[in-house]
C-alpha cells in the first residue's frame, strides 16, 4: 500500500501541492490528472524521495520516504519526468548499473536486464549510446530501468509521452499486464489513457484533489453520459426537430450544433432517452443519418471540474 | 559500501567514454612537462629529485582540477539523471563519495602516467625514491582536497562555469593561506590567528610531504579537508537537488 497524508510542498509562497491525501492498494492503476503545473510531477516526486515535502508524510510499503527512505525506494520504481538517464552510456551497460545498484548481482542481475530488455522491445538498441536514441526508445528505456527488480510499487510520471500510437499500446498492455499484484500510479495529460489502462483516477489542480473515483463514475459525470445526438439530412426542418425532441418527456435540454445538422438532446438526471427518441424519430419519418447514444465526454468532465472548482 | 563501488565505476567510465579524460590527461602530462624542464629548471640545476616537478603541482591543479569537478553534479542536474540517481536505494552521502572516488582516482591515474619523469630521474642520477613516493601521495592527496571543494561547489551550482570560477577562488585561498601576503595581511591580530590561517594552507601541508617528511598531521589534514568537504556536498545537495 502506499499512502499521503497531508502531503504538502511549498515554493516560497507557492503552493504547488496543498495537503493531498489518498491510499492506494495493490491491483490499482491510479491515473493523475491535471492541467500543466497542477502538482502532479511534485506529488510524484515526493513519493520517489526527490522532493523532501515541506509539511505531511508519504509512506511506500509501510516505510516512511522521510524516515526511511531507502526502504521504501528499494521498493519503488520511478520514472522521472522525461525519462532521464546517463546519455553517453550504451543501453546494456545503464541497464546493468541499475540492476547492480538495486543490489542484483550475477545470474540474477543478468536474468533481470534480459527480462526487461524483452518486455520494452529495445534489444536492437542494447549496444547504442542512449543520446543517440529516439525519443520513444529513450522513454521505453525509462521505463525498463523502472521495472528491472519487480518492485511491487510502480510511479511512472508520463510514461507514454512522445511515443508513437504502437509504442502507447505496448506500454499500456505492459501497465495492465503488470497491474494485477502491483501499485501502479501513472501521470499523463492524455486523457484515453486513463479510460484504457486506469481503475482509478485523482484529478488535481492547484496542488489540490477534486475527484478522486473510478474513470467510468468521472464519465458519468459529463452532461453527455446518455444524452442522445441525432444526425439529419440536409432537407430536415431543425427547428421543429429541435421542437419536438425538447417535448420528449425526460429531455432536459436541446442543443444543436454548430454546423446545423447534428441535434443534441440531454437527458435530466438518471432519465433514458434514447428509446422514446427513436419511436418518435420513425413515427414522424425524420431523414435520419445517425442516431447515438453518447456515453460521456472526459475531456469536458476534465475541462469543467478543473476550471470551476479549483478557482480559489 | 558497495553503492558507492557501483557509483564510482560508473563514473569512472563516463570519464573515458567522454573526451573529457584524454584532453585531460593530454593537457595535464604536457603542463607538468614544460613547468618541470623549462620554468623548473630541472636539468640546470644539476641535482637527482623531482622538486620542480612536484613544486608546480599546487598551481596545476588550480586549475585543471576545477575543470574535473564542476561537472561533477552541475552536468547531474543539467541532464536531469540527478532525479534518477537521488530516487535510487542510495544515500546522498554514497552518491558523493562514489563520484568523487571517481573523480580521485581518475587524477591518479593521471598523476601515474608522469612516471617516465621518474625513470628519467632515476637514469640521470640516484634520487632518494623514498622523498619522491612521499611526494606523489600529498600530490594525490591535495589533488582529493581540490576535488572535495570542487565537488562541494558544483552541488551547489547549476551552473559549470559558476562552478569553476568559485572553485578555482576557493582552491586559491586555500593555497595563499599560507603566503606572506595574506599573513602580512594578518600581522595585527593574535598569533592563535595567523597560526591557524597558515596551518590551513595546503601549501604548508604539501611542501613537507614534498620533501620526503610524511608526518601523520599533514596526512591527516589533507584527509580532514576531504571529508568536511564531501559533507558540506550532502548538505549543499539535499537542500538543492531538486531546484
Amino acid at each position: 500500500m502506499i499512502k499521503a497524508e497531508g502531503l504538502t510542498k511549498h515554493y516560497g509562497a507557492l503552493k504547488a501541492v496543498d495537503g493531498i491525501s489518498f491510499k492506494v492498494e495493490p491491483g490499482e492503476v491510479l491515473g493523475f490528472l491535471g492541467p500543466n503545473g497542477a502538482g502532479k510531477t511534485t506529488t510524484m516526486r515526493m513519493f520517489a524521495g526527490f522532493v523532501p515535502p515541506s509539511a505531511g508524510h508519504a509512506e511506500i510499503c509501510g516505510y516512511s520516504i522521510s524516515t526511511q527512505a531507502r526502504e521504501a525506494k528499494s521498493r519503488l520504481g520511478y520514472l522521472p519526468e522525461g525519462a532521464p538517464s546517463y546519455g553517453e552510456m550504451a543501453v546494456g551497460e545503464f541497464l546493468d548499473f541499475i540492476a547492480a545498484i538495486r543490489g542484483l548481482r550475477g545470474s540474477a542481475a543478468r536474468n533481470s536486464v534480459e527480462e526487461v530488455i524483452d518486455r520494452l522491445n529495445i534489444r536492437d538498441v542494447v549496444k547504442q549510446k542512449i543520446e543517440t536514441l529516439s525519443k520513444g526508445f529513450k522513454r521505453r528505456v525509462g521505463l525498463a530501468q523502472a521495472i528491472i527488480h519487480d518492485p511491487p510499487v510502480l510511479i511512472l510520471d508520463e510514461p507514454t509521452d512522445g511515443l508513437d500510437p504502437n509504442q502507447k499500446h505496448e506500454v499500456r498492455q505492459l501497465i495492465a499486464d503488470m497491474s494485477a499484484n502491483k501499485i501502479i500510479v501513472i501521470s499523463t495529460h492524455i486523457l484515453e489513457e486513463v479510460d484504457a489502462v486506469c481503475n482509478r483516477a485523482i484529478i488535481i489542480a492547484n496542488g489540490r484533489i477534486l475527484a478522486d473515483e473510478t474513470p467510468e463514475a468521472l464519465i458519468n459525470r459529463s452532461r453527455y453520459h446518455n444524452a442522445v445526438s441525432v444526425k439529419l439530412g440536409r432537407d430536415a426542418d431543425m427547428e421543429a426537430i429541435a421542437t419536438a425532441l425538447g417535448k420528449v418527456s425526460g429531455v432536459a435540454q436541446v442543443e444543436t450544433a454548430s454546423d446545423g445538422r447534428v441535434v443534441t438532446a440531454f437527458p435530466q438526471a438518471d432519465a433514458q432517452i434514447l428509446t422514446a427518441i427513436g419511436d418518435l424519430a420513425g413515427a414522424q419519418a425524420w431523414p435520419l443519418e445517425q442516431l447515438q447514444l453518447e456515453s460521456g465526454r472526459l475531456d469536458e468532465v476534465f475541462r469543467t471540474i478543473t476550471t470551476t472548482e479549483a478557482r480559489p | 559500501m558497495s553503492a558507492i563501488r557501483v557509483i564510482a565505476a560508473r563514473e569512472l567510465k563516463a570519464y573515458f567514454a567522454t573526451p573529457v579524460a584524454f584532453v585531460f590527461i593530454v593537457i595535464f602530462l604536457a603542463l607538468s612537462g614544460v613547468f618541470t624542464f623549462y620554468l623548473g629548471g630541472f636539468y640546470e640545476r644539476g641535482q637527482a629529485d623531482l622538486q620542480p616537478f612536484f613544486g608546480f603541482h599546487p598551481w596545476l591543479y588550480l586549475f585543471l582540477v576545477p575543470a574535473i569537478s564542476m561537472r561533477l553534479w552541475a552536468e547531474e542536474r543539467k541532464s536531469g539523471s540527478i532525479e534518477l540517481l537521488m530516487t535510487l536505494p542510495v544515500s546522498a552521502w554514497d552518491a558523493v563519495v562514489g563520484k568523487f572516488l571517481a573523480a580521485w582516482l581518475f587524477t591518479a591515474v593521471a598523476l601515474g602516467l608522469t612516471f617516465p619523469m621518474w625513470i628519467t630521474v632515476n637514469y640521470l642520477g640516484e634520487p632518494d625514491n623514498g622523498v619522491i613516493i612521499t611526494a606523489y601521495l600529498g600530490s594525490l592527496l591535495m589533488a582529493g582536497a581540490f576535488l572535495a571543494i570542487g565537488s562541494c561547489i558544483s552541488a551547489a551550482n547549476r551552473n559549470q562555469v559558476v562552478a569553476f570560477i568559485i572553485t578555482v577562488v576557493i582552491c586559491f585561498i586555500f593555497l595563499l593561506s599560507g603566503f606572506p601576503l595574506v599573513l602580512d595581511f594578518l600581522a595585527g591580530a593574535p598569533q592563535v590567528v595567523t597560526e591557524t590561517v597558515a596551518g590551513l594552507s595546503f601549501l604548508t601541508h604539501f611542501n613537507a610531504l614534498s620533501k620526503g617528511v610524511i608526518d601523520l598531521r599533514d596526512v591527516m589534514y589533507f584527509l580532514l579537508v576531504i571529508v568536511a568537504w564531501l559533507y558540506a556536498t550532502t548538505i549543499a545537495l539535499e537542500l538543492k537537488k531538486a531546484d
